[in-house]
């Protein structure tokens, strides 16, 4: 062991041995731990490592090893990838950064010159990249798609996929596979009519397109219903505006040459009435033929939507054992506040159950679809409107076999929708929000103006307190749906989780802790302030025989490890990983 | 008076610049007409509200109910950061009409100046001798360098609360006080007692001043009891002080708007 240890010292010194990721190896990526290779970890979205040097045992070593500082201003939503010792990471706007992921150098840097034209609701950001060959892929927050040299940084080309200055963005990371790279588009909250689009991976030509939104003649149009005379402001073209962004990465089963994507919320968010019918597909999981683009199946999570509960979630994928038989499943724990196993082959509805306090809905019908109870005025709605949980990744773990969801519990909200007309480029959101913060001795009544949790926060101060709800990392059992474990958090959180082969769980939180907790047990097992809120994914991956944890607070991407002296004995304690053999 | 909205929808689509020569007012709340207030109540709700808030402060550093802005003085400049924007920071620029931009502006100005309650406005002289005076609000407060920090410092609530939320805070504090202003009662594990009120708080730590104002920052594993009252350690001044008394106290704690 001890002569491992030197020669990966002396390795260290020279240079990482870049090899070109082919699709063989993104198929295959659980069996490169130390890479993460695509923004799911791998194309069923698991968000796992099969790394083990750091352990509940000796996490408590845990020290920071660099810290990159991005230049810019505004929230990092950015999920690192990590090929052979080398990271490349997003920064806003639209940056590429490549840098030795073992000391946080940089190599280069991509910078793409947005449009002027460019409308983006809700931040401005950028969520990660897809790397197939030797080329990176990113969408563009003027909707363009380009693919850049992994080596050099330098653009191979540049691809528009839709108009910026009607709202159109692309925020989410790539999703590649075989020959083709896969994004969707962003932009709901301006009366979009949203698309998921494939494109020649080497040549950025468009391969196909599914449109969220059927139009006139398509299967799902007829849930874009005539307007009824004397109901009210209603628009007969309601679906050509109908939303249906999609926000985050979708996931890829090879073997049944599916591809998974959430859709999101229909538009106008929370006025209703003048888009009767149930707006498909926004609020759904689609399974989309992966040569064609051809909709396999659906499923609605939130029919006729008036809450912008939009399915901004990752399809997680994992071949379950279901009452006796196996199945090809797929997890969600919606925005909607609902936790959902749906047979990913045929979409059938196998479990809907709520992880979070919500009375929008009362249960589901025989064939899954939720019976909807809207609160009457003056009445909170649960979950709020930012949800059970949102857009961060879950985790899977395949050890545990739970599904592991960052959530926001306990915080209704106030919705009443308005008319609103479409004019393009503008805000089309249709209504009001207020926020909802109990009385202690009165909990159906409000305090009036007590402040309640931002949607955004940019400092350290709670001033809110957790009243008006609260974060929490929850184990979910896919099988019951029910939580096995729940980590309660004093303020909300907006971090994604990863997982680890030691049974370790990484989060974050709004708080700005980095931390540790048992995967199994849910216990606390180390933190550290990171001063600023987490927006991200944090990461785990290895160079040169080094376990890091890579997370962003605020402006700062930060690497931990365990000091050289714990790596030694975690050599000498634990088998030796695949990657070094 | 203000354009109203009527007047300013036929100025649809004007530039920011033609929009800012219109002789529109600069910043003074009852400058701005009633019906621009409700149209910009509206268009807030519809492009601000989601980053900013209901109340104005969604965005930490930002708060709108001071009346005043991080870039902008003037309507025109208010117009301008709307209208721009700051796409890196993940502002983006709204493209509004005249109309909707008139009418944003004169809601932005008068936020904190909507929920007026129901007392009228009484004379704020006489309200500073009934807050020092009948109502010992000093002996719990404190205002710029006078009174006692077991309460929360009022030298700035004018800024900050509106007319109604301090009427109602007077009248029934147990239903207006805001959780972060609760009372705490904490007993450390070496078994030291400490009264006090939270400045902040997280998952592991919470910081807060003691009765005499000390700042402490605790560990919550380092603690015994950690108790956070529910019930207002404010009495109500209902039936305590005349409705003239009240409306004088209330126009002076309206002056209060801090430094």
């Amino acid at each position: 062991m001890p002569r491992r240890y030197l020669l990966l010292l002396t390795l260290s010194l020279v240079c990482y041995g870049q090899t070109t990721v082919g699709y063989d190896r993104l198929l295959n990526a659980a069996k490169e731990p130390q890479n993460w290779l695509t923004y799911g970890g791998d194309y069923f979205s698991h968000h796992y490592s099969g790394l083990t040097q750091i352990t509940p045992a000796n996490v408590k070593a845990l020290n920071l090893a660099w810290v990159y500082q991005s230049p810019l201003t505004g929230s990092w939503e950015s999920t690192p990838l990590v090929v052979d010792g080398i990271m490349y990471v997003t920064q806003r706007p639209n940056d590429i950064v490549a840098m030795d992921a073992a000391t946080g150098r940089v190599f280069w840097i991509y910078h793409y010159e947005n449009a002027k034209t460019v409308t983006v609701c809700c931040g401005a950001n950028n969520r990660g990249l897809a790397i197939l060959g030797d080329t990176l892929y990113m969408g563009t927050l003027d909707a363009h798609l380009v693919a850049v040299n992994a080596r050099s940084g330098m653009l191979l080309w540049n691809t528009k996929v839709a108009e910026s200055k009607s709202g159109y963005s692309i925020t989410l990371a790539p999703l590649a596979f075989r020959d083709r790279v896969l994004v969707g588009l962003g932009g709901g909250e301006y009366g979009i009519r949203g698309s998921i689009a494939a494109f020649n991976a080497r040549t950025g030509k468009e391969v196909w397109r599914f449109y969220t939104i059927p139009a006139p003649g398509e299967p799902g149009h007829e849930t874009w219903e005539d307007c009824k005379p004397g109901a009210g402001y209603c628009d007969p073209e309601a679906w050509k505006h109908g939303g249906g962004s999609v926000w985050v990465t979708g996931s890829y089963d090879p073997e049944l040459n599916l591809t998974y994507w959430g859709i999101g919320n229909v538009g106008p968010d929370y006025n209703a009435d003048q888009r009767p019918g149930a707006n498909l597909y926004t609020g759904s999981a689609v399974a989309l033929d992966a040569d064609t683009g051809k909709l396999r199946w659906h499923y609605q999570f939130t029919p006729h939507d008036r809450y912008d509960f939009d399915s901004v979630q990752v399809p997680v994928l994992a071949d379950l054992n279901w009452k006796g038989a196996p199945v090809k499943a797929m997890m969600w724990a919606n925005r909607n506040g609902n936790f959902y196993v749906l047979d990913r082959a045929t979409g059938k509805f196998l479990l809907g159950k709520p992880f979070v306090k919500v009375n929008w809905m009362s249960g589901f019908d025989q064939n899954g679809v939720p019976i909807q109870t809207p609160q009457p005025p003056g009445m909170p709605t649960y979950p709020a409107v930012q949800g059970g949980s949102n857009w961060y990744s879950p985790s899977f773990s395949p050890r545990t076999k739970l599904m592991y969801v960052s959530s926001w519990e306990d915080q209704g909200q106030y919705f009443a929708g308005t008319p609103v007309e479409y004019k393009e480029g503008l805000s089309f959101g249709g209504g009001n929000l207020a926020p909802f913060v109990p009385q202690p001795d009165n909990p159906a009544k409000a305090i009036p103006g007590a402040p309640a949790i931002p949607n955004l926060r940019r400092g350290p101060i709670n001033n809110w307190t957790d009243a008006g709800g609260h974060g929490a990392v929850l184990a979910i059992d896919p099988l019951t749906g029910a939580p096995r474990w729940r980590f309660k958090m004093y303020d909300v959180t907006d971090t994604g989780i990863v997982t680890t082969a030691s049974d370790l769980l990484f989060t974050g939180g709004r708080e700005g802790y980095l931390q540790a907790l048992d995967a199994r047990t849910g216990a606390l097992l180390w933190r550290r302030n990171l001063g600023a809120q987490m927006l991200n994914n944090p990461i785990t991956y290895s160079v040169n025989g080094r376990q890091y944890v890579a997370a962003m607070a605020g402006l700062s991407l930060f690497a931990f490890a365990l000091p050289d002296r714990s790596i030694f004995f975690a050599i000498a304690a634990t088998p030796p990983l695949a990657a070094w053999e | 008076m203000g354009i109203s909205v009527l007047a300013s929808a036929a100025l649809f689509a004007l530039p920011i610049s033609a929009w800012a020569q219109q002789g529109a007012p600069q910043g003074h709340p009852e400058d701005y007409a009633a019906a621009d207030i409700a149209h910009g109540a509206r268009v807030y709700a519809e492009n601000c509200d989601r980053c900013h808030g209901a109340d104005g402060a969604g965005v930490s550093g930002v708060d709108f109910r001071t009346g005043k802005f991080r870039n902008a003085d003037t309507d025109r400049q208010l117009a301008m950061v709307i209208g721009r924007g700051f796409p890196t920071a993940g502002m983006p620029a709204f493209a509004l009409d005249t109309a909707d931009m008139t009418g944003v502006i004169a809601y932005l100005r008068n936020i904190n100046n909507l929920d007026r309650g129901s007392i009228p406005a009484g004379d704020a002289d006489r309200g500073r001798l009934v807050f020092e005076g009948k109502g010992a609000c000093l002996s719990c407060h404190r205002v710029k360098d006078k009174g006692s920090r077991q309460a929360p410092d009022l030298s700035d609530i004018g800024a900050t609360r509106s007319a109604g939320t301090l009427e109602r805070s007077l009248i029934n504090p147990q239903e207006q006080l805001f959780p972060i202003n609760r009372a705490v009662h904490i007993v450390t594990r070496e078994g030291t007692a400490i009264n006090g009120r939270r400045l902040n708080e997280d998952t592991y730590t919470v910081q807060l001043a003691d009765e005499d104002g000390r700042l402490v920052s605790l560990s919550k594993s380092d603690l015994r009891q950690y108790t956070i009252s529910t019930k207002a350690a404010m009495p109500s001044f209902k039936g305590e002080l005349t409705r003239d008394e009240l409306a004088d106290l209330l126009s002076y704690l309206l002056t209060l708007k801090g430094q």
